[in-house]
């Protein structure tokens, strides 16, 4: 009887300890049973994932140490594997998968990146194929028809981004994957690159043979070590087998793929910028038009779409556009991958269909609140997105819709804040990055930003007044309208929507001195509770600046003058006597 | 005798770097990268060295090299510490977690302690979402991480 032990090794899976895991197999497994890596299926809270092939019969087990793992050997060889940890046994886990719908995600935690049989074997490069029978416009028009527009977060039809480099004069032509996911909370194109690297080679394939293309840059950050990797390796493979190259599958086309590795700058998210950085220089975005479709990398006719609206083609090629656009919700088509995270019992990676609430997201999928806290708002876009409050819950991913709140679809960094976060310091969070990756070229990005940073730090130290937040408005809307690229455009987006929905928590700073979250050191106090304190003496010891005082089995006190807020006496006490006040 | 470029840097070296990774302009990035990886950061002997083989002028391997965050002027310590400030992260308690290291070490991030053994650096995600906050030390991911845990990590590399 065969039996595959398949250990998940994406990079989460691996921080969670799967290497060790793995390793832990290799070396006491005999050649009886076949031990397979894969990537990360998603399911990110029961990772490290093993699951066990044995007769047909798959068994998913979650949160596997390498004391689990001896278990799992064990139950390998004796037939009888282990009751616990089976993860699709578990309400939540069903709950998290159940709404789920994989297109783009298909082949993730399934296929071991690394082989291109195991890809080959589920479909993958029959997209190709077929696109080979049919005329460029037709494979255009089919993708039109499917209604997949850029997953990047702009929401641009890629069908008609398709149509411009077709369209565009001269001979020579590039396709451009942008897969430089610098979004902090966002890792879709990762998990992507990572696990089901073809996916994307093949669907810029299939963009070179409807748009005459014939050399593309795959433009990765250098912080993914593992997608790069794994990229170099799947183009080898697909040369190889003549899936790229010269007279590709005897077709007459040509098509010579190449990796960059990015160095690390947010604003090379931006098609501009991007092109510079390929061509050598500074990664600073440019005046458009003339638009990459004209004149993009070295001058010339050049198309660029991220991992995810490349990893959705050949699905599209091989499924038809009605498998794709049968989820739909307005002029949104085919589903949306979002990195869930924050403060929910459940986080992973999801792929959802068009329409479902956020709400369904965070509750059903998510699970609800992590912490016992009541929910706040979700944060989706990244800097240049924006907080949706718990009240708009009910919106349904759409481009449209969420594009109403004041938030922006983005690549799908989606992160749930509870109570406990204050969204001042939000607002300054992101407003702190985007200001620091600045390329500096606008003025009112460059310094715009900073006046924007230096209010919001006022108003956490609670030296804010009521006309600073006028200033902070006034500069939000002339940041965004005087900036060339989408960058200095969105970065005052979190400020924004914070001022939409959460204006008290910015009116409480200035006016009460008051930070409602507990969150803004200059504003709060913390206190003992005399009644609760046992004297234990655990806070006094933990505290770094000596401010806590008070004997054996006595109540203590904090010196407010010496505190440093630093909550370390928090963390410590196990009666729950300290409180921010 | 080595073979030396006007400002002292090992042409040979440069050489070698110039063949390997290419030497018109749209290979400024890669030769950059190839310069840090050998050297641990910029050398500025070496930045040198190349632009006069590749026959590129200095100041545009250092106009491109101060714009990218990845590539650094100083060398590395021993230990690289790197506290994730991704928004998973901050909303798990990043920032308390980087005062605590910032703290233990004596160092602010961006620096490396006069020892050389460990260098702080804050990066904005590491993609490990689900265990946040995460910090990671020499390509080591350690997630939920608690400012106790922290400083007894740092401990023990400090071993």
């Amino acid at each position: 009887m065969n039996t595959d032990i398949i250990v998940g090794l994406g990079s989460c899976g691996i921080a969670s300890g799967a290497q060790e895991v793995y390793d832990y197999f290799e070396k006491n497994l005999d050649t009886s049973i076949a031990l397979k890596k894969t990537s990360c299926i998603g399911i990110c809270f029961q990772e490290p994932i093993v699951e066990v092939v044995a007769g047909g019969v798959k068994t998913v087990f979650g949160k596997v140490d390498v004391a689990f793992a001896e278990k799992i050997l064990d139950g390998v060889k004796s037939g009888k594997l282990p009751e616990a940890n089976r993860i699709f046994e578990d309400e939540g886990t069903n709950s998290f998968v159940g709404p789920q719908v994989k297109i783009a995600l298909k082949n993730c935690g399934k296929i071991d990146p690394e082989n291109i049989e195991d890809y080959i074997a589920t479909g993958g490069y029959e997209g190709i194929r077929k696109a080979l029978t049919m005329t460029g416009d037709q494979v255009i028009d089919l993708l039109k028809e499917s209604g997949l527009k850029g997953r990047g977060g702009a929401g641009f039809l890629t069908g008609q981004k398709w149509a411009f480099l077709k369209g565009a004069k001269g001979d020579k032509k590039y396709l451009v994957c942008n897969a430089d996911e610098g979004d902090p909370g966002a890792f879709m194109d990762r998990a992507i690159l990572e696990g089901d690297p073809h996916s994307v080679v093949e669907g810029m394939l299939i963009g070179a043979w409807a748009t005459g293309a014939d050399e593309g840059y795959i433009y990765c950050r250098a912080e993914y070590p593992l997608a790069l990797k794994r990229l170099k390796i799947a183009i080898a493979e697909a040369e190889k087998r003549n899936l790229l190259g010269k007279n590709i599958l005897g077709s007459g086309k040509n098509f010579v793929l190449h990796v960059k590795e990015g160095a690390g700058a947010f604003v090379c998210g931006e098609e501009t910028a991007l092109i510079a950085s390929i061509e050598g220089k500074r990664g600073m975005p440019h005046l458009r038009p003339p638009f990459p479709a004209e004149s993009g990398v070295n001058s010339k006719p050049t198309n660029i779409n991220n991992v995810e609206t490349y990893a959705n083609v050949p699905r599209i090629l091989v499924s038809g556009a009605a498998s794709f656009n049968k989820y739909s919700y307005g002029q949104s088509f085919g589903t949306k991958v979002f990195a869930l995270a924050g403060k929910v019992k459940r986080v992973g990676l999801v792929e959802v269909p068009m329409g479902l609430t956020i709400r369904e997201i965070v509750e059903k999928i998510g699970g609800g609140s992590s912490t016992g806290l009541p929910l706040k708002a979700v944060q989706m876009g990244g800097p240049a997105g924006g907080c949706i409050p718990e009240s708009l819950f009910d919106t349904p991913i759409d481009y449209a819709s969420i594009g109403a709140t004041g938030a922006i679809m983005g690549s799908g960094g989606m992160i749930v804040m509870d109570s406990s976060s204050c969204m001042v310091d939000v607002a300054k969070y992101f407003l702190q990055f985007t200001q620091a990756e600045s390329c500096g070229k606008c003025t009112f990005c460059r310094i715009g930003t900073k006046r924007m940073m230096e209010i919001l730090e006022r108003i956490t130290q609670g030296q804010g007044t009521m006309e600073d937040l006028a200033l902070l408005e006034e500069l939000a809307d002339v940041v965004g309208k005087s900036s060339l690229c989408g960058l200095g455009q969105l970065a005052p987006n979190p400020v924004k929507t914070t001022l939409r929905y959460f204006k008290d928590e910015y009116i409480a700073h200035i006016k009460d001195k008051k930070c409602p979250a507990g969150v803004c050191k200059s504003l709060i106090t913390i206190d003992i509770e005399k009644d609760k304190c046992k004297g234990c003496t655990a806070c006094s010891k933990a505290c770094p600046v000596q401010a806590i005082t008070g004997s054996v089995k006595k109540p203590h006190v904090i010196d407010p003058a010496k505190c440093v807020r630093c909550k370390m006496c928090i963390e410590k006490c196990k009666f729950g006597a300290i409180r921010v006040i | 005798m080595e073979d030396k470029c006007c400002c002292n840097g090992n042409l040979t070296e440069a050489k070698e770097v110039v063949a390997e990774i290419g030497g018109t302009k749209d290979r400024i990035i890669p030769l950059l990268q190839e310069i840090q990886r050998r050297r641990g950061y910029l050398a500025e002997d070496l930045v040198n060295a190349v632009a006069e083989v590749t026959g590129i002028k200095p100041a545009e391997f250092f106009s491109v090299g101060t714009f990218y965050s990845q590539f650094r002027f100083t060398p590395l310590g021993k230990n690289i510490v790197k506290m994730c400030k991704g928004t998973a992260c901050f909303v798990a308690g990043a920032d308390p977690l980087i005062e605590a290291a910032e703290s233990y070490l004596g160092i602010k991030s961006g620096q490396t302690t006069p020892d050389g053994l460990f260098t702080l650096e804050i990066v904005s995600c590491l993609g490990c979402c689900s265990l946040a906050p995460v910090v990671m030390i020499n390509g080591k991911v350690y997630g939920k991480m608690t400012r106790t845990r922290l400083t007894q990590l740092l401990e023990e590399y400090r071993k």
